[in-house]
């Protein structure tokens, strides 16, 4: 894949903001996962270097933090955009017909499953059932959850970000 | 508590947050405020009442009125007209509650009510999730105050057993078996964790318990921790589910305030306390031993077994893991006694079901009913049919590793032991509806695309197996499959099915058995006669324009994205299959219905 990485660009704020958190959750057991967690809400994605901070001051490998990371499906290596569109493709969601709309999606934005516009205002996301099965098909853009869509409603949502 | 005159409820549910509650909540509050009524009238933020298809949704008490589909603006009229002048706003109450005149019904009366009888669910919509007095009013804690008071372990775990209660995650097995297992296992340290990673798509009901009653959840993990020894739980819990996250904690808060958790609970030597653990998103870690590593820290990988969690769980002490909603029943079969929860149910599986009803059906939403209900009574009666007049095709339970129930068996009672023997399974109770516009290959791939995502591709029969199906699926929709396919597939998923090494491998055959089993005419006739029946299969359809229907008005050509439809003016347009990519715009955009897919 012809993935363009994004320079790092983590400030010294977030770095400081990292470390109070290893520290918390320093000494707890099995507690990689959730620093994992809550350095994504600092970085917004989880570079290798950010890895590295977590490894060296946890005392783990950083194979095994890599390890970790790239085992689960909501942590990410690369940075998202500063809309993220996750569409669900859960069964309730599916057998509604969302996998045209994440079609739509793809066609309006020029971007696939993963990926950033180049401007960094959109990422898209194929997520697992998000629960919301009862106005399925559903999508998030961010905190904002549209639901009982159909293909004719994307343009205008999308039109308001 | 202050006196009040009534409650407004309002679901505050993932499906009723999605669709707008938050915002009724507040303006529900500031008319209150404006009409001076925010002394006598309060508005409570329950659980999932589990008609998420008419979200958001506000019932008002003392009358019971059930308003669905409620909007901002709609707000001011319901405090205006029902809550100040006692006029009952009809036009926005669920339809089904109206009854002769100007009464209206129960909701125990309505259909999709009347079939249900909630247990596991009992709080949810009826208390604030968020108010530990409001579960203590409702017998809250009391299964936790005669446990640790009156009982001993061996008492708790006899009455389990008793019960008859069967793990509702999955799987089926004795809830009360576990519990003596990891009792009787040696070890100086001992786990209690609730499985809340629910990964199954289209499956929500451990969300709406966690969101609508998590104390239930906290007081059945203590009564099983002092039954097994334990004294710490963790609750595994998918960070998809943000609202659930949060009321768990502030539950968990309240009960360390009000000593239910902690040291000495209830002036006795019982100590125990717990910790959320979040998910990161792994299907895979729905199986118990891959759950417990990763709760360790670990990529979610699963172990062999034996040992047993039982025996060799979390960080090798014996753990006994149970799903939130077998939790969920723990507190009633303490307090009713099991001799009642086993007068429910059928021979051998007892108790209730949650189900989530979604696909193409009328009543979207959460359904509990007795083991033993049929598959039509839930469909049709309280699922309210299929929308648009069209006909039922399957029904999907179990997820990823269950399978299509076609409409020949319909009449099947539901429990653990009767879907196996149709080729599906309980699973966690998803229930997807499906009509004739669905594919059954294409459903079959699309739980195998998700398979083969999910493998944590630690065992080779999972990891290949289930790429290799993938593909002779895909080909298969792609019209260039063969006859030999058909055999090779169904050898293949035996195959894997044997030799996986956890339940995710061992049950991902499961879609494509049983389509093969009830729905084979499908895929011969993708295969021999490449045709898609349910036109879905993009390779396999042809667009045509009927010569007859068509007026010439061009509306087709111009919106064709690749300029496949040609014609002229007032006379027939045609349509160039070799350029067509078969996008659908054209059969969405004709105002005279005149293009067909087949």
């Amino acid at each position: 894949m012809d993935q363009k990485t994004m320079p790092f660009k983590g400030t010294k704020e977030q770095e400081e903001k990292l470390l109070t958190v290893i520290a918390k959750h320093k000494g707890e057991k099995g507690a990689v996962i959730q620093v994992l967690h809550e350095a994504q809400e600092i970085y917004g994605y989880l570079p290798i270097e950010v890895q590295k901070i977590i490894a060296q001051n946890l005392g783990i490998p950083l194979a095994e933090i890599y390890g970790v990371v790239t085992f689960y499906s909501q942590f990410s290596l690369n940075p998202k955009g500063q809309y993220q569109i996750g569409v669900c493709l859960g069964t309730a969601c599916y057998v509604k017909g969302s996998g045209d709309i994440l079609e739509k999606i793809k066609q309006i934005l020029g971007i696939d499953v993963g990926e950033c516009t180049p401007d960094g205002k959109f990422s898209i996301d194929a997520t697992r059932c998000i629960g919301a099965c009862g106005l399925a098909p559903v999508i998030t853009i961010n905190d904002d959850v549209y639901g009982r869509l159909s293909v004719d409603d994307i343009e205008e949502i999308i039109k308001k970000y | 508590m202050d006196k009040v005159r009534g409650q407004i409820l309002c679901c505050g549910g993932t499906g009723c947050t999605s669709s707008g509650c938050e915002e009724i909540i507040k303006e529900m509050n500031f008319q209150l405020k404006e009409n001076g009524l925010d002394e006598e009238i309060k508005v409570i933020k329950t659980g999932c009442f589990g008609l998420c298809a008419l979200g958001p949704i506000v019932i008002v008490y003392p009358e019971g009125a059930f308003y669905s589909m409620v909007k901002k603006e709609d707000v001011k009229e319901i405090v205006e007209e029902h809550i100040l002048k006692g006029r009952i706003v009809k036009r926005l109450l669920y339809q089904e509650t109206i009854a002769d005149g100007d009464n209206i019904k129960s909701l125990n009366d309505v259909e999709f009510y009347k079939k249900q009888l909630r247990l596991a669910l009992r709080n949810c919509g009826v208390i604030n999730p968020e108010n530990i007095d409001e579960y203590i009013a409702l017998d809250g804690y009391k299964a936790l105050a005669k446990v640790l008071t009156e009982m001993s372990q061996e008492d708790v775990i006899n009455e389990i057993k008793k019960s008859g209660l069967r793990g509702r995650g999955g799987g089926g097995f004795s809830t009360g078996m576990k519990w003596d297992f990891t009792y009787k296992a040696e070890g100086d340290k001992k786990y209690v964790a609730c499985n809340a990673d629910e990964g199954d798509p289209g499956a929500f009901m451990d969300r709406s318990v966690l969101e609508g009653d998590p104390h239930s959840i906290i007081e059945a993990m203590a009564i099983a921790a002092y039954a097994v020894g334990a004294d710490q739980g963790y609750i595994y819990i998918r960070a998809e589910y943000p609202i659930a996250v949060n009321r768990l904690q502030i539950a968990i808060d309240q009960a360390r305030e009000y000593g239910l958790l902690g040291k000495n609970i209830f002036d006795t030597d019982f100590c125990f306390d717990l910790e959320i653990r979040l998910g990161a998103g792994a299907f895979v870690c729905g199986e118990e031993t891959a759950l417990i590593t990763s709760i360790e820290g670990h990529r979610g990988e699963p172990r062999p077994r034996p040992p047993f969690p039982a025996v060799k769980g979390l960080w090798e002490r014996p753990t006994l893991l149970n799903n939130v909603e077998t939790y969920a029943n723990i507190p009633v079969i303490i307090n009713k006694g099991a001799d009642w929860f086993a007068g429910i149910g059928t021979e051998k599986s007892k108790g209730t079901k949650v189900f989530a009803l979604g696909g193409k059906i009328n009543n979207t939403g959460l359904v509990e009913v007795p083991m033993g209900t049929t598959l039509r009574e839930i469909v049709e009666e309280i699922g309210g049919g299929i929308p648009g007049g069209k006909k039922f095709k399957a029904a999907q339970t179990g997820g990823p590793s269950g399978g299509c129930i076609p409409a020949s068996l319909m009449d099947t009672p539901i429990d653990y032991d009767s879907l196996i023997s149709i080729g599906s399974m309980m699973g966690s109770g998803g229930l997807i509806v499906m009509d004739e516009d669905n594919c059954m290959v294409d459903i079959a791939k699309f739980f195998l695309e998700f398979t083969v995502d999910e493998s944590c591709g630690k065992c080779t029969p999972c990891r290949i197996g289930t790429k290799r199906l993938y593909e002779i699926l895909d080909k298969i929709t792609k019209g260039q499959g063969t006859m030999e396919d058909l055999d090779k597939l169904e050898k293949l998923c035996n195959d894997i099915k044997a030799s996986s090494l956890c339940g995710l491998g061992q049950t991902a055959p499961n879609p494509v058995l049983s389509t093969l089993r009830y729905f084979r005419d499908e895929y011969e006739a993708h295969v021999r006669d490449k045709v898609c029946p349910a036109g879905v299969c993009k390779d396999l359809l042809k667009y045509t324009i009927i010569e007859d229907k068509c007026i010439g008005c061009s509306i087709c050509a111009k919106n064709c994205p690749v300029g496949a439809i040609t014609g002229e003016i007032k006379h027939p347009f045609t349509i160039n299959t070799d350029k067509c990519i078969k996008c659908g715009v054209c059969e969405g955009k004709c105002p005279k219905k005149a293009i067909i897919r087949k």
